[in-house]
This record gives C-alpha cells, structure tokens and sequence, in this order.
C-alpha cells in the first residue's frame, strides 16, 4: 500500500490502497487501466507511438516500454499476472501535448502518440472511459487504485479528477 | 567509423564539445552583457551527457515550473537546442534591467514576456554562431518558442527527439555572474548524429 513512481517509459500496478503516479507528462502518454472487480490499477508512461517505427531499436524491456504498442501490451500482461481479468479493463488517458509549436507540423509527437494509444486500446477492446488529453502543457498524473480515478495536475490548471 | 549512439562518444569528443560550449557561453555572456548593460563572467562550462532522468533532477525535479526556450537547427547541423532558465535565474536578469523580480512565473507579465524571450534568443543564437564559426559551417535557427511548465514535460521533448538515438543528453551547464548575482544557465543540445559527425570533421577531430 502506498505511493508507486511510474517513470518514463516504465510502467507498474497496483492494488486497492495503492497510488499510480507519473510526473510531468509532456508530449508522453499516461495511459490508466483498471478492473474494477478486483481494484487492480495499473499505469504505463509511454514516449512513442508503434514500435515498428523504431529505428533499428533493441528488444529490451526498457525499450518496450517506451512504444504505445509494446507498452500497453505488457500492462494487460502484468495486470492479467496479478489477477486483473482483461476483458474487464477501463481505461483513463493523460498527457499527449505538444509542449512547443514548432513549425513543423509533422513533428506533432503528442497527437500521434494519442492516436496510437487509441487505437492499441481500441484492438484489446478496451474503452476509454475518461481522457485529457492534447494542448500545450505539462500533466502529472495520481491514478488512484482504490476508486479507479485519475487525477490530473498541471502547472497553469485546475486539478482535475477523472 | 560512424557514432550511431550518444554513448558512443569518447572522453576527446567531449573535451571538443566542451570547448564549443565554452566559446558558445563567452559570445552568450558577452552578449548578455551588452543587453543587460553590466558587466557579465562565466565560468568554464560544464559539459556531459546526462541520462533524461538525472538531467531532470539536475534541473529541480520533474515537477519543477521553469522557463524552456526550444530553437530547431537547420542547414549543416539538424537538430534542435533546449535552453532552460529557473526562476530565480530570471529574475536576477530582470531585477538587473529593470528592478523588479518575475513574481508569478506561469503568469509574466508582456514586458517581462518579452525580455526573457529576448534573452533565449540571444542565448541560442550567440551558442550557435559560436559553432558555426569556429567549424565554418552554416546553421539556421528557428525563432525560439517558449513555454513555461515543468521541467519533466519541458526535457520530454529533447528525450523524445533522442529517444531513437540514446538515452541520453547533452547538458551544457554554465554560471554567469551578472553584476553581483550568480546566474545557472542550462542548454541541451539534440543534434542529429550524422551533423555531429559532420561536426567534428570539421574541427579535424577524428571518430
């Protein structure tokens, strides 16, 4: 019971007692799953969108983490290993901004990490119950494993709980 | 031989960089100086390659509210440049110039607005005229954009852009002193790996 760091690129789970948190989340994905059954929560901080898109990267677990694909595949595993039920899974997104408006516009990192989680989510058939998501600025993110909710931080907003 | 990898780059490779950040920061300083109308000294800068969470930290902490300037390189070198400058830092610069410190940093108001985006303009652009100079190559840069958030969300950026490439960055770290006061100025430079290789041809350095 307790509060358990996410870093970037990292995931982890938790029980009913147990707080999620992952810090300033820019153009990164906080992606919140959970079986309410069982108040098992689990939280992934993802960098970048496929991993077939990577250059030539390595197959570490490291770097699985850090694509929406590889990323939210382990979660479902290590949820399923600690008596989370997939078909049952909700799930909260957060974060996926773009910090600076450059001009270029296809290097929209944000939305495209947003968009890949969409859609890793939606082929586990996994709905997404609550997101906030997208515009210019940081988010940290408490997911709460006992109420399932996802309270969002930011440095110029309201606290919002989801 | 061709660097792949951030982590590749040899105690000598560093030595040049640390060089070029030395140059960079005596045109910023000199420049600063003229803006700010003061005298301005620098020490030697310190130059590495930090891990995304470790140069987080050294910058207060993911949650820490700072002030990031981003300028995209383009011509010779691709890549792009982070400047990041604390809150205390800025307001010894505008309690310099015009006598009041920033009270509300997520909030500046126009005037100070515009004095700090002056600052990382003139930041940026003397560091990388200082590189394109001393390897006579030509680098553009982009009109630098600001934000102010936490510097976790800020450095996600540059670690995204390296992400393929490394896990690391690289931190130019310096001190000014502007007058009396003690200034902490903070670059990361993403370069794309082949325009640091093109780099340290330049300079004669070899892979």
């Amino acid at each position: 019971m307790g509060m358990i760091t996410v870093g970037i690129a990292d995931l982890n789970v938790g029980k009913d007692g147990d707080v999620l948190a992952t810090y300033a989340l820019g153009s990164c994905v906080g992606i919140c799953l959970y079986d309410s059954s069982t108040k098992i929560a689990g939280l992934a901080h993802i960098m970048l969108p496929l991993s077939k898109d990577a250059a030539g990267g390595k197959n570490t677990p490291e770097n699985r983490r850090r694509y929406a694909d590889t990323g939210i595949t382990e979660l479902i595993q290590t949820m399923s290993l600690s008596g989370a039920t997939a078909s049952r899974l909700t799930a909260k997104i957060a974060g996926g901004a773009q910090m600076f408006s450059t001009n270029s516009s296809v290097f929209n990192i944000g939305e495209r990490n947003v968009a890949a989680v969409k859609k890793v989510l939606a082929a586990y058939k996994v709905n997404i119950i609550a997101e906030e998501t997208g515009l210019n600025f940081g988010r940290t993110v408490f997911f709460h494993a006992d109420t399932g909710i996802m309270e969002v931080r930011a440095a110029t907003k309201e606290t919002k709980m989801l | 031989m061709s660097i792949r990898n951030v982590e590749e780059l040899q105690e000598m490779h560093l030595d040049v960089l640390k060089e070029i950040g030395n140059i960079g920061s005596g045109n910023a300083a000199s420049a600063l100086s003229t803006m700010l109308n003061c005298t301005t000294d620098i020490s030697v800068p310190d130059v590495r390659l930090l891990n995304f969470s470790d140069a987080v930290n050294f910058l207060g902490g993911p949650e820490n509210i700072a002030i990031g300037m981003l300028v995209n390189l383009t011509g010779d070198i691709t890549g792009m440049m982070l400047y990041v400058l604390q809150h205390s830092c800025a307001s010894k610069m505008t309690s310099a110039i015009f006598g009041s410190e920033i009270e509300d940093l997520v909030n500046m108001n126009e005037m100070e607005h515009s004095f700090i985006a002056e600052v990382g303009n003139v930041m940026t652009a003397s560091y990388i005229n200082a590189i394109a100079s001393l390897a006579g190559l030509t680098i553009d840069i982009s009109v630098p954009q600001m934000t102010v958030d936490m510097v976790g969300a800020i450095l996600s950026v540059p670690a995204v852009q390296f992400a393929q490439v490394g896990d690391k960055v690289l931190f130019i770290d310096d001190n000014f002193v502007i007058g009396e006061c003690e200034v902490q100025s903070n670059m990361i430079l993403v370069p794309e790996m082949s325009s640091l290789e093109l780099l340290f041809n330049k300079l004669g350095v070899n892979l």
